[in-house]
């Protein structure tokens, strides 16, 4: 029973040099509690296929059904970690929960409910003891837990994440994945997310997006992971099957869609704000 | 009682003390003195410099008043300036108190008589004046702020709004408060017409002009913080789906304080420097028409008492720009932003 269904998902910029295909027929089938790692190079439009998930983006063709229903606009049953965290400065860390919190629940949940929401979804991602402090007061990986706390809080339908660990150190990065490999057997979220680091996709998912490079970037190979959770990452170091996949998901990003020798054009198709979509 | 002995023994200890001495000696010390001389000595020594440059020039320079004053002359005069006013409040308390006395004595005798507290008509001190234009100024200040900043959140979140205002504030904004001065000094005489006002025509002129300067960079910074809001967090208040009000007051607002205070220290900044120009070509009372008249007096100490002033306008300026800092501290989230 298909839950979240990419259909055939093209999107094509406008730019100054002329109009820029991105991504071409993508196309992912997703059930309810599945793990879907999205990996590709630099530029291949990974972002882009999340944010029209979101609904930040409208796709040029094609679309997205969750749950048999189109969704073409942002909400909350679509929660988005994001990659820079984007947490309000300005608020402590509770607040920034609790705005979600009050935003999603105004009508359903009674104040002291709303309150109590907000403090279990910190206690989730261990951020308990620092309720009041700002953004700026606390590292890097205690904000991307935040964000995360505050992603969870909406209770959403599908959790997006756009490289939620990209900006960790390789430290704080395992500590968080364990983290979330910990929610995640607790609450069985449908999760799409982004990542550059195959260690990290084979770890987590369920199943492996391969994308090819762009320009029109499209699906290249889907990779099932058949590991048993939970998982540990030290059992797993020498465990063959997971190496296989290790290998496979380097051998498609490495062999079969080598960069070209080109200096990194990060994503600049998916975020300079001038490009507007065709519609 | 007798741990505490032991304690103040073992502080007291030979050993220890050689200890704390070598500490402070050696590693506080060093770093102590070079952080007092950075933030103390260079500037006291910059200072001292310009004194003494000062103090050599001015005495070479012939003007019809006399050579120009040095640092000692103003600083005679500063004190002098303050004596006037001591000695003009104690006129105004004894004159006040003869007053009473008089009220007093005639009520005595006649219980029905009429009575009246006449004010003082004395002349308006220098420190009166800076009062004056502190009140001005800031009278000035917060209307231009009341309407500079709806001006400017509105201009920062409909690009068409901005479109149509953009012009007019660009114009308006390199003006000089000197041409604004007639203009405000006519539409002021023929509107602001009441038996018993409750401000000097003089006073509302020099605050009017003091907003007319004060609106723009208010304005025109608001409008960038307003606009500029990080596109990742509209993104958050898109996925949040937050309404327009919501949005506003959450993340549109908080967002653009630290531009919004920016433009109001730029404002207030400027509104010192005009209200000066403006009161002393319109005589409208304060620190401008104390120079002026100065100016006019020409007497041998005119020089050093407009010095005083000049001295004095500077100080109250960088204090007025502190307060604004201190209050951004305050109320803006930003607390590490560069503040100079």
């Amino acid at each position: 029973m298909t839950y979240l269904s990419l259909e055939n998902l093209s999107i094509t910029f406008n730019t100054d040099n002329g109009p820029l295909n991105v991504l071409n027929d993508v196309s992912v089938k997703m059930d309810k509690g599945e793990f879907v790692s999205l990996i590709g190079h630099s530029g291949c439009g990974k972002s882009t296929v999340l944010n029209i998930v979101a609904g930040l983006l409208k796709a040029s063709k094609g679309g997205v059904l969750l749950e048999n229903r189109e969704v073409d606009e942002p909400g909350p049953d679509r929660a988005v970690v994001f990659q820079n965290h984007s947490l309000l400065p300005w608020l402590s860390v509770y607040d920034n929960v609790r705005l979600a919190v009050d935003t999603v629940f105004k009508h359903s949940k009674s104040k002291q409910q709303r309150h109590d929401w907000t403090l279990h979804n910190l206690e989730l991602v261990h951020m308990s003891h620092a309720l009041d402090r700002r953004p700026d007061e606390i590292s890097g990986g205690m904000k991307q837990r935040v964000g995360i706390a505050r992603a969870l809080a909406m209770e959403p339908k599908v959790l997006l994440m756009d490289e939620p660990f990209g900006a960790l150190d390789s430290l704080t990065r395992t500590h968080m994945q364990d983290s979330l490999m910990e929610i995640q057997a607790r609450l069985n979220n449908t999760v799409i997310m982004i990542t550059h680091d195959v260690d990290e996709a084979v770890l987590l998912s369920d199943r492996i997006v391969m994308m090819s490079n762009g320009p029109s970037a499209t699906v290249g190979e889907i990779l099932h992971i058949d590991l048993p959770r939970p998982r540990h990452r030290l059992s797993l170091a020498d465990d063959p099957k997971y190496n296989h996949y290790r290998a496979a998901v380097l051998k498609f990003l490495h062999e079969r869609h080598a960069q070209p020798d080109v200096p990194v054009t990060t994503t600049a198709a998916e975020k300079t704000p001038r490009l507007r979509a065709v519609g | 009682m007798n741990a505490y002995i032991t304690a103040t023994k073992n502080l007291l200890n030979p050993a220890t003390l050689a200890r704390l001495r070598g500490a402070l000696s050696w590693q506080l010390l060093p770093k102590l003195t070079t952080a007092i001389a950075r933030s103390l000595l260079v500037p006291l020594l910059a200072i001292a410099l310009f004194l003494g440059l000062w103090a050599a020039t001015a005495k070479n320079i012939q003007t019809s008043l006399g050579d120009l004053p040095g640092p000692v002359q103003v600083w005679g005069q500063a004190i002098s300036l303050v004596q006037e006013h001591r000695t003009e409040r104690r006129k105004a308390d004894e004159f006040y108190a003869r007053q009473e006395q008089r009220n007093a004595e005639k009520l005595a005798e006649d219980p029905t008589a009429e009575v009246k507290i006449r004010p003082y008509t004395g002349k308006p001190t220098f420190i009166d004046q800076i009062g004056t234009s502190l009140l001005t100024v800031a009278t000035g200040f917060i209307i231009a702020s009341l309407i500079a900043i709806p001006i400017g959140i509105v201009c920062g979140m409909s690009a068409t709004l901005y479109t149509a205002l953009n012009p007019l504030i660009q114009i308006f904004k390199p003006v000089s408060p000197l041409a604004w001065l007639p203009l405000v000094t006519m539409v002021v005489s023929a509107l602001y017409v009441s038996d018993d006002p409750l401000f000097a025509k003089s006073f509302v002129t020099s605050a009017i002009t003091v907003t007319l300067c004060c609106l723009w960079p208010t304005i025109i910074n608001t409008t960038v913080g307003v606009s500029s809001v990080s596109k990742d967090l509209l993104n958050v208040s898109r996925v949040l789906r937050l309404g327009w009000f919501t949005k506003t007051m959450k993340i549109v607002l908080p967002s653009a304080i630290p531009m919004m205070f920016t433009g109001m220290r730029l404002s207030l900044g400027i509104g010192w420097m005009v209200l000066i120009a403006a009161e002393m070509l319109a005589q409208n009372p304060g620190l401008g028409k104390f120079v002026w008249d100065e100016f006019q007096n020409g007497s041998s100490n005119s020089l050093a008492r407009i010095m005083v002033a000049v001295f004095t306008i500077g100080l109250v300026g960088f204090a007025l720009d502190r307060g604004m800092l201190l209050l951004q501290r305050r109320v803006s989230w930003d607390k590490n932003a560069v503040l100079r």
